[in-house]
């Protein structure tokens, strides 16, 4: 930690994020048993799962009252998409957001203009905790678009009123160059991209502290490591912060990290964090690792009651030195299902294979093999080779290759090598099957 | 008159075609003719042997996890000599055709021939333009006897 030459904690909103946590329980009981009340009044399907579960919105008065809440999962987000778990009017919804889902369809989340507040007052949040001030200049190299990345920062960093460089993803000597001759300050982006900007830099000969202005950044939207943190931070002389997010919850922001870099602060007067046991879905106390559940206590938009990440982590409420009471997350140790997260985009094994299986000729059997190759994620599809796809030409099979390529593309939204092999090739095994080997170090 | 070719799926790694000449071998089977087609991962090996060890051919093949095909190919005679196979292109290419793929025997007739097996874009019309040109095509008879 060469480069934490002095650690002032500046702090956005002192009253929420330094907040006395019995007034911080009281709030989030009022908060919660309005949530309740809209979701049971304006979403159907939650309103017939509380029903079933004999639960009714005057029974949630308390944070403690959460444990007799149904959960929510992505799989809701797929079966009622896209409206169907909106408990706003279309008319109020302002904003749409979306991220890959299970299957072929992406999953969507709708915000209204006080959904956005609430968002962007969490990313302003996240930037002030990594120094970030009106004086500074942000440069947000996340992607704009349905993806939550590029406008999270870029709200953020507007609420803060600091001067935002909206770069959006790629094209790195550009990303570069403006860095240098703008004089950013701040830098936004996964943390694997931040990397390859490092080493970029380095290679063209480039020294940060004496060409570049770069104070710190906030990495996220994937899993990373301390070492990544380190490599980071050595590259570009900065403090790197890890940020987490999810669009079903609001985007990046949900939860921040301060200049103490000892996990993560999540922003409760928004969100309620539960940590459960994911076999039995009972509460777990603080320390113990097991699934994050989130519930949102100020959207309107799409409000999300016990929703399951399948993230595993740990939560502390030990108090941190930069003065936040906000309880910690720890870094994401694992899963508890098969998603991947490969380019920072949420990849199902599931997806790949509903595109062999809606493939003529194509057989379902499998291997993801996810690895990273200078600081970038690659994705390596095996599929077996089938006489339906078999041709004695070079150009038919091509086809055939290229077209599940495109398929997969389109479906999960990221680039991947297809390469056939051999049949019976890939192991079978009695149960659930094998098919992904992650080669990265996380 | 066409001939019949296996066509076998093979990975692009080492050992692979020596183990798929070992089980032909193995079990009796000549070659008569063969090509590989390559990419980087993967590759095509395509093969011609008697005719009557097609069919027994290919079920070892597929028992033995291969994916396998037969096709219908051309087995054409051209003059041994030079400008021999151009000849036969230029009628080939003035009949609007295209060759996918050709290659050639590995044993000739001792005569003044050679014999180059190709797929083209249409193979009854590559047919009847051989008959109007007189280019011999030989059949599966004379490929075996070959």
């Amino acid at each position: 930690m060469i480069y934490m030459a002095q650690k002032q904690h500046r702090i956005y909103n002192p009253a929420m994020e330094c907040i006395d946590r019995e007034q911080l329980k009281k709030l989030q009981g009022e908060r919660l048993a309005a949530t309740v009340k809209l979701e049971y009044e304006n979403v159907a399907v939650y309103r017939e799962r509380m029903d079933a579960a004999g639960v009714k919105p005057e029974d949630i008065r308390t944070v403690d009252d959460l444990k007799y809440l149904p959960f929510m999962e992505k799989t809701d987000l797929r079966d009622y998409y896209p409206y169907g778990l909106m408990a706003s009017p279309k008319s109020a919804i302002v904003r749409i957001h979306g991220s890959s889902g299970t299957t072929g369809k992406p999953i969507v989340s709708g915000d209204t203009r006080g959904d956005l507040d609430v968002w962007s007052e969490m990313m302003a949040r996240t930037l002030t905790a990594a120094g970030c001030t009106s004086e500074d200049i942000v440069q947000v190299a996340y992607g704009f678009g349905l993806f939550t990345g590029g406008f999270g920062a870029y709200q953020g960093a507007d609420r803060i009123g600091a001067m935002v460089l909206p770069m959006s993803s790629g094209n790195t000597q550009r990303q570069i160059m403006m860095m240098k001759d703008m004089g950013t300050s701040i830098l936004c982006c996964t943390p694997s991209y931040a990397t390859y900007l490092g080493e970029t830099v380095r290679e063209m000969g480039i020294d940060p502290k004496r060409h570049l202005k770069l104070k710190a950044g906030c990495f996220g939207a994937e899993p990373w490591t301390e070492e990544m943190r380190q490599h980071i931070e050595e590259l570009l002389g900065i403090d790197a912060c890890d940020i987490y997010g999810l669009t079903e919850i609001a985007g990046p922001g949900v939860a921040f990290e301060c200049l103490e870099k000892h996990g993560m602060h999540i922003n409760e007067d928004h969100v309620i964090p539960e940590i459960i046991n994911p076999a039995t879905g009972e509460q777990l106390p603080y320390g113990t690792p097991g699934e994050l559940v989130f519930t949102t206590i100020t959207k309107t938009g799409m409000p999300m009651l016990r929703y399951r990440t399948h993230d595993i982590c740990t939560l502390t409420d030990e108090k941190c030195a930069c003065g936040r009471t906000l309880v910690r997350m720890g870094r994401i140790t694992g899963r508890t299902d098969d998603m991947l997260v490969i380019r920072g985009v949420n990849v199902f094994p599931s997806q790949i294979e509903s595109v062999l299986v809606s493939a003529e000729g194509v057989a379902p059997h499998y291997m993801l093999i996810v690895d990273r190759v200078n600081n970038s994620d690659t994705l390596e599809v095996q599929v077996e080779m089938t006489e339906g796809m078999f041709s004695d030409t070079i150009s038919h099979i091509e086809n055939v290759r290229k077209y599940i390529t495109d398929q997969i593309k389109s479906v999960v939204g990221i680039a991947s090598k297809v390469k056939l092999v051999a049949p019976k090739s890939i192991p079978r095994s009695e149960g659930k099957a094998k098919r992904v080997i992650d080669n990265r170090k996380l | 008159m066409f001939i019949r070719q296996i066509s076998v799926f093979l990975e692009n790694s080492v050992g692979e075609l020596r183990q798929l000449t070992e089980l032909l071998g193995k079990n009796g089977i000549d070659l008569l003719a063969l090509s590989i087609a390559d990419t980087q991962n993967f590759g095509i090996v395509r093969l011609i042997i008697r005719g009557d060890k097609v069919d027994d051919a290919l079920k070892l093949l597929r028992d033995n996890l291969y994916t396998a095909k037969v096709n219908h190919v051309v087995c054409a005679e051209v003059a041994d000599r030079p400008l021999g196979l151009c000849e036969l292109l230029t009628l080939i290419e003035q009949a609007g055709l295209s060759v996918e793929y050709m290659y050639s025997f590995l044993r000739g007739s001792g005569q003044n021939y050679a014999h180059m097996i190709m797929r083209l874009s249409d193979g009854e019309k590559a047919m009847q333009l051989f008959e109007m040109h007189n280019v011999r095509v030989l059949s599966q008879d004379e490929v075996d006897a070959l």
